[in-house]
C-alpha cells in the first residue's frame, strides 16, 4: 500500500465484520447510558440497536442490550471497554456465549383502502401481528419477533401504504434455567 | 437537635471536601479560585493541614498535579471553579487518562437549581469530562459527598490509575450533612480490578521464557505505576533470565540505563538495537505497556516471528493493537512476582549467547550518533552535558513535547523510576513547566529540571509566576532551536520541505522574561560555555529560565519512518546533512 505523508501508519483492515448482541448489566445512575453511548461514538464502534430499562429496581440495576458489528478483535475490544467502566457489573456476549432468544417489538402504521387494506390484514395475520388501532382507512399493527421477521413484515407493508414504524430495538435473554 | 450540632461529622459540603483530602493523606493541592468554589476556598483559608498552591491557569494546576503524582506515586489533586475553570482542565485530564496518572479534580458547579439554565459560568462539566476521566460524578446531595470523594480517590489510584473528577454545585458546598471516613462500601460493587494473574497463564509464560532463543523484555509505564516492588521484580527478572530489556517512553527508569542488559528506548525514535531486537525476537514479554502506535510502527510487520506475552491490569489493553499469545491480566508487580517464583523453581537461565552477539552488532551501529561541533551547541550534546552535570544528584526531569523530548529520552540516563515526567500518550506541549512545579512542591530539596522547547514552553510560561511565588527553584532548560523542531522535521521529511508555520517567529528574550517574573535568566550560545552555565543554573537556588541556543536545523534520529517496520529504521548516517539538504533541494518526501 502506498502511504500518504502522515505521522500515523495508515492501515487497511480486511477482517470480516460480525454482528453480536451484548447484554450489559449496569448500575442505574445518572449518566450511565451517556457513558455507554459515548464509548461507542468516541471509539468509532457501531450501534445497530440499543435498548435500556431498569430490570431490578431495588438494586438499581439496568440492563442495556446492544447489537453491534465489528471484526472479532473489535468486538472483543468493545466488551473489554464496556467491562472496565465503573458502573458496569457484567457484559455478556449473547451471540457467543450461549444460545439466546432475541425479540423486538414494532408498531407499524399502514394507511389504505380496498384490496390493499385487506391484504395488509391478511399478512398481519400470517405474521401474528395484532391490530391495536384502526380507523376506516388505517391500521396500527403490533408485531414482536426477531429483527429479521420485523424487517420482513415492514417490507411487505411498504407497497400497501406504510406510514411509519416505531421499534423498541432488540431485547435478548439466554435459553435454559441459568441467569446471566 | 442539640446533640446533632455536637456531632463532629456534621459539617458543610465545603468542609467535607477539605476533611476528605486530609483523610486521604493529601498535603498539597493545586488550584485556582472562582465563584463556584469560594466556600471551599473559605475552608482552605481556615486550616493548615492542606497546602494550596495557586497556579496561574487551571491547565497548570492539572499538569502540576500530574507531576506531583508521577514523582511520588500518590494521587495529585486539583481544585477548579465551574465553567472556564473546568474546561481549562480538559487537557490535563486527557493527558492523565492517556498516561494512567492518578488525578483527583474537584470542580465547582453552579447551584443545583440553576443547572440546565445556562447560568453564569455553567457548563456540563461531567458531560465534557466524561470521555477524559476514568470516572466522574456530579454530587447533588451533600449526604452523598463523603462517599463520592472516597470513591474518587479509590478509583483514581486503584487498578489502572487515572484521572477522576467530582463536580460539586455551590449549594451542596454550603449545605450541611454527615461526613464519614473512607470505608469499603463507598465503592461501586461493579468495580473490582483484577490484581492477581491467572496461574495457568503464568506457567505458559514461564515455559515460553525458559525456552526462548531470542527473547526481549519490553516494559512500560505500568511497571512504574505498580510501585517500587514491581521495579525491583523487573530488575530481578532481568538478572535471573539474562534477557535484554527495552522500554517505552513512559517506562524509562524502571530498569537502570546503566544496566548491562539495557537496549535503550524502543519505538519511533528508539535505538536501532532496541527496535531490531523487538523485530527479530522469538519471545517478547510485554510488561505494563500497551503496543501504542509510536512503538509498533507498522502493525502487520511488527515482530512477526515472536510469541508474545502481555501483562496488563487493564483487560482492554489486551489484543487492542497487536494480537498476543499469552495475555495475563493483573498487576505488574504481582504477576512478575509469580513469574519469577515459577521461573526460579522450574527453569534455568536460557543460553542466549548468540542472541547477545547479534545485539552487540546492532549496538555497534551507534544509532544515537551525532556530529559535535565547536561552534554551535548540538541539542544532543546539551542533554548529555546536563546529564553529566546532574549525575548522582537527586534529580527529577520533566519535558515538553517535541524533538527536545525525544533527545531527553535518548540521552538522559534514568536510573530510578518516578524521575522522568513526560507527556507520552497525549503529547501535550506545555506539560513540562507546570509538571516541574508539581514535582518541586513534592520534593522541595531536589533538583527539578524541565527540558523544554522554545515553542512548548510558551504554552504554560505563566507558571513561572507560581514558581516564583512559592520559591520553587525549578530549572527550565530550553533547547532553543527557534523552530517547532518536530513539526519542521516532519515537514522536511514528508511535506516537501514546505515549512508551513513551524518557525518560532518573534521569540521573547527568555532572559528578560525570566527577570520580569523575578526569576533568573541565563543564555548560552557556545559549546565552550555550556558546562559552566549549567553549573551556574544548578547552584542558583531560584527558578531559572535557561536559554540554550542550539543548532537550529538538527533533526531527531534514528527514526522509523511512517508506514515502515522496526527493521526499516532511518539511521543518523543515512539522514546526514546531505540527505537533509537533498530533501531541502528536491522538496521530495522520503517515504
Ligand atoms: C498542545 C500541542 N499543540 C500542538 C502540538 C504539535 N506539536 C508537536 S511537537 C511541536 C513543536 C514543538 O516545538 P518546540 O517546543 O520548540 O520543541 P522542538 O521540537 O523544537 O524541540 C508541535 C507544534 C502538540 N504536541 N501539543
Ligand atoms: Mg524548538
Amino acid at each position: 500500500m502506498n502511504q500518504p505523508a502522515s505521522a500515523y501508519f495508515i492501515e487497511e483492515r480486511h477482517d470480516p465484520n460480525e454482528t453480536h448482541t451484548l447484554a450489559v448489566l449496569v448500575q442505574n445512575e445518572p449518566g450511565v447510558l451517556a457513558r455507554v453511548i459515548g464509548l461507542f461514538s468516541g471509539r468509532g464502534y457501531n450501534i445497530e440497536s440499543l435498548t435500556v430499562s431498569e430490570t431490578e429496581a431495588q438494586k438499581h440495576l439496568s440492563r442495556i442490550t446492544i447489537v453491534t458489528t465489528g471484526t472479532p478483535m473489535v468486538i472483543a475490544q468493545i466488551k473489554n471497554q464496556l467491562d472496565r467502566m465503573i458502573p458496569v457489573y457484567q457484559v455478556v456476549d449473547m451471540t457467543q456465549t450461549r444460545r439466546s432468544i432475541e425479540r423486538e417489538l414494532a408498531m407499524v402504521k399502514v394507511r389504505g383502502q380496498g384490496e390493499h387494506r385487506v391484504e395488509a390484514l391478511r399478512l398481519a395475520d400470517a405474521f401474528r401481528a395484532r391490530v391495536i388501532d384502526a380507523t376506516t382507512e388505517s391500521f396500527v399493527f403490533e408485531i414482536t419477533g426477531n429483527t429479521d421477521k420485523i424487517n420482513q413484515f415492514i417490507d411487505l407493508m411498504r407497497p400497501l401504504g406504510l406510514v411509519e414504524v416505531s421499534r423498541t430495538g432488540v431485547a435478548a435473554i439466554g435459553r435454559g434455567p441459568e441467569g446471566m | 437537635m442539640s446533640d446533632k450540632s455536637h456531632n463532629p461529622n456534621q459539617m458543610t459540603g465545603a468542609a467535607m471536601i477539605v476533611r476528605a483530602l486530609i483523610d486521604h493523606g493529601v498535603t498539597d493541592i493545586f488550584g485556582y479560585p472562582g465563584g463556584a468554589v469560594l466556600p471551599i476556598y473559605d475552608e482552605i483559608f481556615q486550616q493548615s493541614e492542606v497546602q494550596h498552591i495557586l497556579v496561574r491557569h487551571e491547565q497548570g494546576a492539572g499538569h502540576a498535579a500530574e507531576g506531583y503524582a508521577r514523582s511520588t506515586g500518590k494521587p495529585g489533586v486539583a481544585l477548579v471553579t465551574s465553567g472556564p475553570g473546568a474546561t481549562n482542565m480538559v487537557t490535563p485530564l486527557t493527558d492523565a487518562l492517556m498516561d494512567s496518572i492518578p488525578l483527583v479534580c474537584i470542580s465547582g458547579q453552579v447551584p443545583t437549581h440553576l443547572i440546565g439554565n445556562d447560568a453564569f459560568q455553567e457548563c456540563d462539566t461531567v458531560g465534557i469530562t466524561r470521555p477524559c476521566t476514568k470516572h466522574n460524578w456530579l454530587v447533588r446531595d451533600v449526604n452523598d459527598l463523603a462517599k463520592v470523594l472516597h470513591e474518587a480517590f479509590y478509583v483514581a489510584t486503584s487498578g489502572r490509575p487515572g484521572p477522576v473528577l467530582v463536580d460539586v454545585p455551590k449549594d451542596v458546598q454550603f449545605a450541611t450533612g454527615t461526613y464519614h471516613p473512607p470505608r469499603k462500601s463507598d465503592v461501586h460493587r461493579s468495580y473490582a480490578p483484577r490484581v492477581k494473574g491467572d496461574a495457568a497463564q503464568i506457567r505458559k509464560a514461564v515455559a515460553l521464557l525458559a525456552n526462548a532463543k531470542r527473547p526481549v523484555i519490553y516494559s512500560g509505564g505500568g511497571v512504574i505505576n505498580s510501585g517500587p516492588e514491581a521495579t525491583r521484580l523487573l530488575r530481578e527478572l532481568v538478572e535471573v533470565t539474562g534477557f535484554p530489556i527495552t522500554s517505552t517512553l513512559m517506562g524509562l527508569g524502571a530498569y537502570p540505563a546503566s544496566g548491562k542488559n539495557w537496549l535503550g528506548m524502543l519505538g519511533m525514535h528508539g535505538t536501532y538495537e532496541a527496535n531490531m531486537t523487538m523485530h527479530d525476537c522469538d519471545v517478547m514479554l510485554c510488561v505494563g505497556a500497551r503496543f501504542d502506535d509510536r512503538i509498533t510502527g507498522r502493525v502487520d510487520a511488527f515482530s512477526p516471528g515472536s510469541k508474545k506475552i502481555h501483562i496488563d491490569i487493564d483487560p482492554s489493553s489486551i489484543n487492542k493493537n497487536i494480537r498476543v499469545d499469552v495475555p495475563i491480566i493483573g498487576d505488574c508487580g504481582n504477576v512478575l512476582g509469580d513469574i519469577l517464583q515459577v521461573f526460579k523453581a522450574e527453569a534455568k537461565k536460557p543460553d542466549i549467547k548468540s542472541w547477545w552477539q547479534q545485539i552487540a552488532q546492532w549496538r555497534a551501529r551507534n544509532s544515537l550518533y551525532y556530529k559535535k561541533s565547536s561552534d554551535v551547541i548540538l541539542p544532543q550534546h546539551a542533554i548529555q552535558s546536563l546529564f553529566e552535570a546532574t549525575r548522582g544528584r537527586d534529580t527529577y526531569i520533566t519535558t515538553e513535547v517535541g524533538q527536545h523530548q525525544m533527545w531527553a529520552a535518548q540521552f538522559y540516563g534514568f536510573e530510578e523510576p518516578h524521575r522522568w515526567m513526560t507527556s507520552g500518550g497525549l503529547g501535550t506541549m506545555g506539560y513540562g513547566l507546570p509538571a516541574a512545579v508539581g514535582v518541586q512542591v513534592a520534593h522541595p530539596d531536589s533538583l527539578v529540571i524541565d527540558i523544554a522547547g522554545d515553542a512548548s514552553v510558551q504554552m504554560t510560561m505563566q507558571e513561572m509566576s507560581t514558581a516564583v511565588q512559592y520559591e520553587l527553584p525549578i530549572k527550565i532548560f530550553i533547547l532553543n532551536n527557534q523552530y517547532m523542531g518536530m513539526v519542521r522535521q516532519w515537514q522536511q521529511l514528508l511535506h516537501g520541505n514546505r515549512l508551513s508555520h513551524s518557525y518560532s517567529e518573534a521569540l521573547p528574550d527568555f532572559v528578560k522574561l525570566a527577570e520580569a517574573y523575578g526569576a533568573v535568566g541565563l543564555q548560552v550560545h557556545k559549546p565552550g560555555d555550556l558546562d559552566g552555565a549549567i553549573q551556574e543554573m544548578i547552584s542558583v537556588k531560584r527558578p531559572v529560565l535557561f536559554d540554550c541556543r542550539v543548532a537550529a536545523l538538527e533533526n531527531c534520529f534514528p527514526m522509523i519512518p511512517s508506514g515502515k517496520a522496526h527493521n526499516e529504521m532511518l539511521l543518523p548516517e543515512q539522514a546526514n546533512d546531505e540527505a537533509t539538504a537533498k530533501a531541502f533541494a528536491g522538496g521530495k518526501a522520503l517515504v
